[in-house]
C-alpha cells in the first residue's frame, strides 16, 4: 500500500461535551464537531436549567422577587440582588442610608472574593490539578461563615433590601472579616508560589485561547475576560454606583488575552475587593441600614429604568420597566455569563480539546446565571 | 466619538427615516426617529433614541463604529396598543456612556432585521427575544429555539401567555 498516492480525506465526527460532564460546571451542552483532536465547530447548547426567571419577575411583586434573584448566579448572589434591588431603588426613588451602602459594599466585595476562590479551585481541577481546591475552598469556608452570620444564608442570600439591607453588621463579622483580610493577604503568596509558578498550569495557560478586546466588544464580553483582553471596562469606575467612589482601588488589566491574563485578573482583583473592605470598615459611619418610610407595598412611577453592577464575572444588568403596578412590567435581567459564553463557539475553532476546555474554564461561567 | 457627536448623527435619522405609515392592522401609528437626551443618575442611560424597525441596523453600525458595546436586547409586549418594542442596550467602553435605542413594531407582523452581522453577540439575545416573543429578525443566521425546548410553540413574556 502506498501513502504518497492516497488523497487524504478529512474526516470529522461529533463529539458531546455535557449536558452531564464535571467540566462544563453544570447542566451545560457543548456539540463538538471534532477534526482528531482540534476543534473544527463548537456549538454550545443552553437552556437545560431554564426557569423563565423574567416571567417570574413579572407576576411576583417586587419584594416576593428578592429571594429569586440570588438562585441565577448562586456563586455571588450578592450581585444579582444589588443590581435589582438598585434598579428598583432608582424607579421608586428610595434613597438607600449610608451606612447600609456601606455594608452592601462590603458583603458584595467579600462574595467577589469568595466566587473567585471557588473559580480558582474549580479552574484547576479543569486543568488537572486537584490539591488547590482544597486550599481555596478552606478560605472560601471562612468568608461564607462570615456572611452566613450576617445575612443567615451562605449562598442563597436575600440580605438586601430595598432601601437597605435587613440586618446590621456587628462588631463580631467586623473583627471577623479583618482576621480574613489579613489572612488571605498571608495566603496569596503561597498561591502565587504553587498555582502562579508552576510549570505545568503555565504550560496550559500562557498563550492558551486568546480572545481579543474586539471579540469581547462585539460578543459583550465583560468582567475579568474583557480585563484579561487589555480593556479597563469596569462598572464600578466608569459609572459608579453606592458608595465605590470612595474607595481608592485598581482594575487589574493584564493585555495578554490569553487563559494565563483572565487568571491572573481574577488574583489581582481578590487583592483590590480586600483593599475595598478594609477601607470601608475603615469609614464605615453609624446610622440605620433601612431607610424610613418604604411602602410595604412598592408601586414605582410608570417608567423605565437600567442598573448595572460589576458582578464576579462581568456586567450584571438590569433592565427594569413599571407601569405604575406592584408588580414589574418587564425584568430584563442582563447576565454576563451568557454573553461570555457566546464568543466560545468563535473562540474555540481549531483550538485542541484540553485547551478548549481551558477557555470554557477561564471563562468562569455560572450555568444556572445563563440559563435564568 | 463623543456623545454629542451620537447625538447629532441620529438626530439625522429623523430626517432621513422615512415615517412609517399606519397600516391596516397597526392601530395606533408607529413612531418616527426620536432622540431624548437622560440623565443617567435617573435613567441609567444617556441617550433614548427611538428608530423606525428597518433602521436598527444603521443604529448598530453607527454605535460600532463608535466602539460602543451591545449590551442586551430586551423585548416588550405593549399589548394595548397592539405593539412590540424591541429595546438595544450600547455601552461606551471608554467613558460609561449609555445609549438605549428603541423600536415598535406590530404586534400582528413582528418583523425587524437581524444585527448579528455587525454584532455576533447580538445572535444569542435576538434567538432569546425570539423564544420569548416570537419576534422574527430577519436576515439572523440561525433563529432556533436558545432557552426554550427545542419543540415549543408558546412564547411565554407575551402578556396573553397562560401555561
Amino acid at each position: 500500500m502506498s501513502y504518497g498516492t492516497q488523497s487524504i480525506h478529512r474526516e470529522t465526527f461529533v463529539l458531546n461535551l455535557g449536558p452531564q460532564h464535571p467540566a462544563t460546571h453544570g447542566v451545560l451542552r457543548i456539540k463538538l464537531t471534532m477534526d482528531g483532536e482540534y476543534i473544527d465547530d463548537a456549538e454550545p447548547v443552553i437552556g437545560y436549567g431554564h426557569r423563565m426567571q423574567e416571567k417570574m419577575g413579572e407576576n411576583r411583586t417586587y419584594v416576593k422577587y428578592l429571594p429569586n434573584t440570588a438562585r441565577m448566579d448562586y456563586v455571588a448572589a450578592l450581585f444579582n440582588s444589588h443590581g435589582y434591588v438598585c434598579a428598583v431603588e432608582r424607579l421608586a426613588g428610595i434613597t438607600v442610608p449610608e451606612r447600609a451602602e456601606f455594608i452592601r459594599v462590603i458583603t458584595a466585595e467579600l462574595n467577589r472574593v469568595a466566587s473567585h476562590l471557588l473559580w480558582v479551585g474549580a479552574f484547576l481541577i479543569d486543568l488537572g490539578g486537584f490539591t488547590p481546591l482544597l486550599y481555596t475552598f478552606d478560605d472560601r469556608e471562612q468568608i461564607l461563615d462570615l456572611l452566613e452570620a450576617v445575612t443567615g444564608a451562605r449562598l442563597t442570600f436575600c440580605y438586601y433590601r430595598f432601601g437597605g439591607v435587613c440586618n446590621d453588621i456587628d462588631d463580631e463579622f467586623i473583627a471577623g472579616t479583618r482576621k480574613f483580610i489579613a489572612h488571605l493577604r498571608s495566603r496569596m503568596p503561597m498561591y502565587h508560589a504553587f498555582i502562579t509558578k508552576n510549570i505545568i498550569f503555565r504550560k496550559r495557560c500562557e498563550e492558551i485561547a486568546p480572545i481579543s478586546a474586539e471579540t469581547c466588544r462585539k460578543y459583550g464580553a465583560t468582567g475579568p475576560v474583557m480585563r484579561g483582553s487589555g480593556v479597563a471596562y469596569d462598572v464600578r469606575k466608569l459609572e459608579p454606583y453606592s458608595v465605590y467612589p470612595r474607595f481608592a482601588f485598581n482594575v487589574p488589566v493584564y493585555p495578554q488575552c490569553d487563559c494565563m491574563a483572565r487568571y491572573l485578573v481574577r488574583m489581582d482583583e481578590m487583592v483590590e475587593s480586600l483593599r475595598i473592605v478594609e477601607q470601608a470598615l475603615e469609614q464605615l459611619p453609624g446610622g440605620p441600614v433601612m431607610a424610613e418610610k418604604v411602602p410595604r407595598m412598592l408601586k414605582p412611577a410608570k417608567g423605565d429604568c437600567y442598573f448595572n453592577v460589576e458582578s464576579a464575572r462581568g456586567t450584571f444588568g438590569v433592565r427594569l420597566v413599571s407601569d405604575g403596578t406592584d408588580k414589574a412590567y418587564r425584568l430584563k435581567l442582563r447576565s454576563p455569563c451568557f454573553s461570555n459564553l457566546s464568543l466560545f463557539q468563535e473562540c474555540s475553532r481549531g483550538l485542541l480539546l484540553p485547551d478548549a476546555l481551558a477557555l470554557l474554564g477561564s471563562l468562569d461561567l455560572v450555568i444556572p446565571d445563563i440559563d435564568r | 466619538m463623543s456623545l454629542e457627536i451620537i447625538k447629532a448623527k441620529f438626530s439625522a435619522f429623523a430626517v432621513h427615516g422615512a415615517p412609517l405609515t399606519a397600516g391596516a392592522d397597526t392601530p395606533a401609528a408607529l413612531p418616527v426617529s426620536l432622540v431624548v437626551e437622560t440623565r443617567h443618575a435617573v435613567k441609567g442611560y444617556d441617550l433614548d433614541v427611538t428608530v423606525p424597525p428597518e433602521r436598527v441596523t444603521d443604529a448598530a453600525r453607527l454605535l460600532d463604529e463608535a466602539a460602543f458595546m451591545l449590551e442586551a436586547i430586551t423585548g416588550l409586549d405593549w399589548i394595548a396598543e397592539q405593539q412590540f418594542e424591541v429595546v438595544y442596550d450600547y455601552t461606551s467602553l471608554t467613558t460609561g456612556a449609555r445609549v438605549t435605542v428603541r423600536a415598535r413594531l406590530p404586534r400582528a407582523t413582528p418583523e425587524l432585521p437581524s444585527i448579528a452581522g455587525i454584532y455576533p453577540g447580538a445572535n444569542w439575545h435576538e434567538r432569546e427575544t425570539h423564544d420569548f416573543f416570537g419576534i422574527v429578525f430577519t436576515g439572523h443566521p440561525g433563529l432556533t429555539t436558545l432557552l426554550l425546548p427545542e419543540d415549543a410553540v408558546f412564547h411565554p413574556l407575551l402578556k396573553d401567555f397562560s401555561a
